[in-house]
């Protein structure tokens, strides 16, 4: 659960016909490239994490071949309750056996299928819940309280209206003296008739002037390091 | 042995009708695919036959893949069918591990390479790859069922591919001609429409659809044709 | 060493399976014999079933292959309802895992003796699926299908019936085409009884007739040598 709360947040919403989850990039320094905090799983499916990078990548190998196995055997996306359902058993289990350690990631499961759009937490418990909107990850608790303020109003919101909100809970995730800039955010959307994709650098540059305050300017260099602080020395490194 | 002779004949049954059990079956088919300058046309007839019976008049078998590549298969249907969803899942995880689509080329290789893992026990399909290379420039990749592959122009397989192969010859390639016309789209969808709708004609196997697919810089555009029922 | 033992040849077997599109759905036919070689063996064998709430499966060709396979689709649909999250297989994902089922055997060289006729509704987004499945692993999807001597005998009359009306053909109009085949075909084929089931999937479900007899004529019989004349 700790290296849950030490990654970088992360955080998702949904509407009636459309889920965005979106997540908050940290760079060991300047030298270094951002971490990736959202995956693809499948068309109709994608991932946003917290923690531990290395355990976040044994499960998405493990949701993507589940994804192809079912569009093999039965020619049809994996229903993404399901796919949530094997992760929490494979995680239970881990806590439970002598010997194991549970996996130190959280995730965010957005996807879409026959029962519409879903938005998932997976804890690494074995937990997991179906959620309007969500937050994980270091001081998600923020996002969290932007997300319970505003979630009534999701539900007919825009794509664009929920990338917005996403933004702005995200934001409130950051250390006093960061901003978001088209470096340390990515975003990702699935939903009604619209593939999984993700949307990086200048792309978000539109959705970040619709804030309105203070996000204007891209800033690359000043922010290189956002984030990358506050964790300190920490045993193993999380994103 | 022995008892394997014993359970033989402990069935009553003499001389039972069917034959011993074959893994293949050919279900027919023509398949052509022609390149051009900056786009290429892959069609396929729709037909799916069995023996003497069709099975059913319209069982696509030319396949738009997820990286923007165009398969054609002949032979066994149920091959076909499982080789490209093979190809499917190698594109997918093509696609996670480096994020990004392969290329036409990289696929051109890699279905020789799946063919030939067969070699002992094959995919009775004959393919037909159609697409753009990297340079936008159209690209036509034939096969055999066991792997041997061949960049190509133009090239017609399946049931018809020998009536249809030396017409397109002379038509898209001017073998004999002084004469060299510009191998426009128009051009090239005529000359696909034309070879079906004779190919009909003379083979049993071809018939009541053919589904095209014209591939160009901006996306794929498929059609449908009628062919003769008979 | 001795070789491997695996079905090269199907034991007991039911033949031709019909299939059709309909104005309201789909509507398959079988008779309810199960031949041992040339013997009659069981006259009242259900080869038609119900597949969860949208598919019905017809099945010709061995019929223990049949039953190991009504046995594999049971336990995944109570796989599939256990989870109870809102999705189900309907007739197209039940055509998909039958025709990899039967293709996989198939490439083990232990075949499962059959041809299957897959009718329902085909998808979470509504629609009719008729579609067909072998011992190959060779699929396809028509508005028409038969299997076995249905191939031959029937399809000729099915497809002069239904193909171009499958959105107006009526209820009525399908079960007698359909029945009119089983008639023919009990005539001319040697492996099939006047016993059949007509199963229909529309909007008001799943529905598999009990078996009952068809009418046939013998009368002009009498008038054949070697059955009734003597000239």
């Amino acid at each position: 659960m700790e290296a849950v709360k030490q990654g970088s947040a992360s955080v998702g919403l949904r509407s009636k016909t459309h889920v965005v989850i979106l997540g908050l990039k940290r760079s060991p320094g300047e030298l270094a490239s951002y971490q990736k905090k959202l995956m693809r799983i499948d068309d109709h499916m994608g991932i946003a994490i917290a923690g531990l990078m290395s355990d976040a990548r044994v499960l998405s190998t493990y949701m993507r071949s589940e994804a192809m196995k079912s569009k093999l055997m039965f020619d049809r996306p994996l229903p993404i309750y399901r796919i949530v359902a094997a992760i929490g058993d494979k995680a239970q289990v881990n806590t439970q056996r002598y010997g194991r350690r549970p996996y130190g990631v959280g995730l965010l499961v957005a996807g879409y299928d026959d029962a519409g759009p879903h938005l998932f937490e997976c804890a690494p418990s074995g937990n997991f819940f179906d959620y309007y909107a969500v937050a994980i990850g270091a001081r998600s608790q923020s996002a969290k309280t932007y997300l319970e303020k505003h979630f009534e109003s999701f539900a007919d919101a825009s794509v664009e209206e929920l990338i917005t909100h996403g933004l702005r809970a995200l934001r409130d995730t950051l250390q006093q003296d960061k901003e978001l800039d088209i470096n340390n955010c990515s975003i990702g959307i699935v939903g009604k008739g619209v593939k999984y994709h993700t949307i990086d650098g200048e792309g978000i540059q539109k959705y970040l002037d619709l804030l309105g305050d203070g996000n204007a300017a891209p800033a690359a260099a000043t922010t290189a390091t956002a984030g990358a602080e506050d964790t300190g020395a920490v045993p193993m490194d999380t994103d | 042995m022995q008892m394997y002779e014993e359970q033989k004949s402990s069935c009553p049954v003499k001389v039972p009708v069917e034959c011993r059990f074959s893994p293949y079956t050919d279900n027919g088919g023509t398949t052509l695919a022609i390149a051009g300058d900056d786009f290429c046309v892959i069609a396929g007839d729709t037909r799916q036959s069995e023996g003497y019976s069709i099975n059913s008049r319209y069982a696509p078998k030319v396949y738009q893949l997820s990286n923007g590549s165009v398969l054609a298969t002949g032979g066994m249907y149920a091959d076909g069918v499982t080789l490209v969803k093979m190809i499917e899942q190698r594109l997918e995880w093509y696609r996670h591990a480096h994020d990004k689509q392969m290329s036409s080329g990289a696929l051109a290789q890699m279905l020789s390479t799946i063919l030939y893992h067969k070699r002992m026990f094959p995919y009775y399909v004959w393919n037909t790859l159609g697409g753009l290379d990297e340079d936008g420039k159209g690209a036509v990749y034939s096969y055999d069922p066991v792997g041997s592959y061949e960049k190509q122009k133009w090239n017609c397989s399946g049931s018809a591919g020998h009536l249809i192969q030396p017409f397109l010859d002379n038509q898209i390639g001017f073998t004999h001609q002084k004469e060299k016309a510009p191998l426009t789209l128009e051009r090239v969808v005529q000359v696909t429409k034309d070879a079906f709708t004779s190919a009909t004609e003379r083979d049993i196997y071809t018939g009541d659809n053919l589904e095209m697919f014209l591939v160009t810089q901006n996306g794929i555009e498929k059609t449908r044709v009628e062919l003769k029922k008979d | 060493m001795e070789p491997a033992t695996r079905t090269q040849n199907p034991v007991v077997t039911g033949t031709s399976v019909l299939g059709i599109k309909y104005k309201d759905g789909i509507m398959l036919a079988a008779d309810t014999l199960a031949s041992y070689g040339s013997l009659a063996r069981f006259r009242d064998v259900e080869r038609l079933i119900k597949v969860g709430n949208t598919t019905i499966i017809g099945a010709s060709g061995d019929i223990s292959d049949f039953q190991y396979i009504t046995h594999l689709l049971e336990k995944i649909l109570i796989k599939e309802s256990n989870t109870e999250d809102g999705h189900q297989l309907y007739a197209r994902h039940i055509h998909e895992y039958l025709g990899r089922l039967m293709y996989g055997r198939r490439s083990k060289h232990n075949p499962l003796w059959n041809s299957m006729v897959v009718g329902g509704i085909r998808d979470g987004e509504g629609g009719t699926f008729l579609g067909f499945v072998d011992l190959q692993g060779t699929t396809y999807e028509a508005p028409t299908i038969a299997t076995g001597y249905g191939a031959y005998i029937a399809q000729p009359i099915l497809r002069k019936a239904v193909e171009g009306r499958e959105d107006t053909l009526t209820e009525e109009e399908a079960e007698k085409v359909l029945e009119d085949c089983m008639r023919v075909l009990f005539y001319r084929d040697a492996r099939s009884i006047n016993k059949i089931q007509i199963a229909k999937v529309n909007a008001s479900g799943i529905s598999i007739s009990d078996p009952r007899f068809l009418d046939t004529e013998w009368a002009f019989a009498e008038g054949i040598r070697g059955y009734g004349a003597t000239d």
